[in-house]
């Protein structure tokens, strides 16, 4: 990020004044903030913003970072058994691309390696001792995986004009979304270079009696099992003097 | 109706849970068995992570567990010092199923654990029953005897003998606390209370009269599961108390009308088709294990250090 900021900084600079925007490129959520309650089941969220010009227009919603272990199958005896492992740390929990042509046609492949933009250039970091000679394999079932479960649509949603400088698109969260910190950064380009970004948060929490839940399992676990116990001895008692009256 | 489970971190049709409920209520209710060697499959196979199964079902177990408890109780069928020696033994063996629970986790390999685990039992609980249906059923009923209750002898040389009341037993301690302690490794990794297990051993092993058995048998699995509960949640924060509270319910609901279809029913054939559900889930079970996965790769939380 930091040569895309540096990069904007001077293009402001270099901008005459006569720009009817502060920014060349301004975007927001429809919300910013999910609850996921009992009853989420996934939400889609529009992304809206205003580019000053002409240009293409990049997506990129990130969840916050997490570590996740693939684990890589081998038959043993006929059966399927866990064998070889790679842990990875800074794995987006989520990932959503939407670009307003496809992207090789907007920007080189520096600048989307840089700023990790598009599935080739997500950078997992390997956390202890890994096989580099597998190291892709692995790296594209974590992608895969998390692209069966819809947390990664990547080069999904097309980014759509409303009107001359008015774009929008669309990026779903599935009931799976973790909960934290995401950061929708949302580029400018014009010729191939970046003429502006912006970024917005979006906070993804559970809510309700599922927050709840959650939190306190987390936070006081011991406290947690022993209501769990004092739940589950409440319930049955209750159901068994249902059961004496009958 | 969908409902978002916080614990298992997914998003399940209400009733769905509420019929899987009563049904394996109502099966529990019609055979007197527990639920939990078929509810834990079953939310397994609905795509619940196994390690949050196993603890919920634990946390189920102990309200399913009480309810009987008190109801045999009642009926003054519960041998408390039996009881209450198995439950020692009970303790001390689901906290070792909890310890290895948590390592083999972090291995990756608590799936695979949990699955050998259930194919191996279902498989023999299931050939059992139906062979024992078979042999009911093939004789008529009327020369089907049950054999009486085998007295191992070796069991009888046995040091710390114990005087068991209730039961009318001399027997040493060592035989119910090992027991206790085999089923409370079963219970911290499977997530059952153990009682296809724990029965026959009491009626074989021990030698315990019929009457007690299963109630003295329940009572040993509150306990159990409720320690099971408690050590889920502090070493795997895997027990989603919102799951078991909506399973419990469709249970009670099942088990009522499973009681009453049950006293009605021809036993033998009942059992014959609980031996083959049972058989199929082993053999579902089997062939997860068995048959080439769609992806050879499986992505997982990192658990540990």
């Amino acid at each position: 990020m930091p040569r895309a900021l540096a990069f904007s900084f001077l293009f402001a600079l270099a901008m005459p004044f006569s720009a009817a925007l502060a920014q060349p490129v301004v975007a927001d959520l429809s919300s910013h903030k999910v609850a996921i309650t009992s009853s989420f089941t996934g939400e889609d969220i529009v992304l809206f913003g205003v580019r000053e010009g002409s240009g293409d227009v990049i997506v990129v919603v990130r969840g916050p970072p997490q570590t996740r272990v693939v684990r890589q199958k081998e038959r043993i005896a006929g059966i399927w058994v866990n064998r070889d492992e790679m842990a990875f740390s800074n794995v987006p929990g989520y990932y959503a691309l939407a670009a307003t042509r496809p992207l090789e046609e907007i920007a080189d492949a520096d600048f989307l390696a840089e700023n990790q933009i598009g599935p080739d250039s997500l950078q997992f970091q390997i956390m202890g001792e890994g096989d580099p000679a597998a190291f892709e394999a692995f790296r594209a079932a974590l992608i895969r995986s998390h692209q069966q479960d819809g947390l990664y649509a990547v080069g999904a949603g097309p980014v759509g004009y409303v009107g001359g400088t008015l774009f929008r698109t669309e990026f779903y969260l599935p009931a799976g979304a973790p909960v934290g910190t995401y950061s929708a950064v949302v580029y400018l380009l014009r010729d191939g270079e970046v003429v502006g970004f912006d970024t917005t948060p979006l906070f993804v929490t559970k809510a309700g009696l599922g927050r709840a839940v959650y939190d306190y399992a987390h936070d006081q676990p011991a406290a947690y099992g022993f209501l769990a116990v004092l739940l589950a001895l409440i319930a049955g008692w209750a159901s068994s003097m249902v059961y004496r009256r009958a | 109706m969908q409902i978002y489970l916080p614990i298992a971190e997914m998003s399940v049709n209400l009733f769905i849970l509420l019929g899987m409920g009563s049904v394996v209520g109502f099966l529990s209710g019609m055979f007197g068995v527990g639920g939990g060697f078929l509810m834990t499959p079953f939310l397994i196979f609905m795509g619940v992570p196994a390690a949050v199964a196993v603890g919920t079902e634990a946390n189920q177990i102990v309200a399913a567990s009480l309810a009987g408890v008190m109801a045999h109780w009642r009926r003054g069928n519960v041998d408390f010092k039996m009881g209450g020696v198995m439950v020692v033994g009970g303790l001390a063996g689901s906290a070792l199923g909890a310890w290895l629970f948590r390592e083999l986790r972090e291995q990756g390999q608590i799936d695979l654990v949990i699955s050998v685990s259930f194919v191996v039992f279902l498989g023999l609980i299931g050939s059992l029953m139906l062979w024992e249906s078979a042999r009911v059923v093939l004789l008529s009923g009327s020369a089907a005897k049950r054999r009486k209750a085998r007295r191992h002898y070796w069991v009888h040389g046995l040091p710390f003998k114990m005087r068991f009341h209730k039961s009318g037993l001399y027997i040493s301690s060592l035989l119910p606390l090992g027991m206790g302690f085999l089923v409370g490794i079963l219970a911290s990794i499977m997530g059952v209370g153990g009682g296809f297990f724990l029965i026959p051993a009491m009626i074989y092993v021990l030698g315990m009269p019929t009457s007690v058995v299963v109630g003295t048998s329940l009572f040993q699995i509150l306990f159990v599961t409720a320690n099971v509960t408690v050590l889920h949640s502090v070493n795997n924060q895997t027990v989603d108390v919102l799951l078991a509270l909506i399973l419990l319910s469709g249970a009670v609901i099942g088990a009522r009308f499973g009681t009453a279809v049950g006293a009605k029913l021809k036993g033998e054939h009942l059992r014959g088709l609980l031996a083959l559900l049972v058989l199929g889930m082993a053999a579902r079970m089997a062939a997860r294990l068995l048959m080439t996965p769609q992806d050879m790769f499986t992505v997982s939380p990192l658990v540990g250090g």
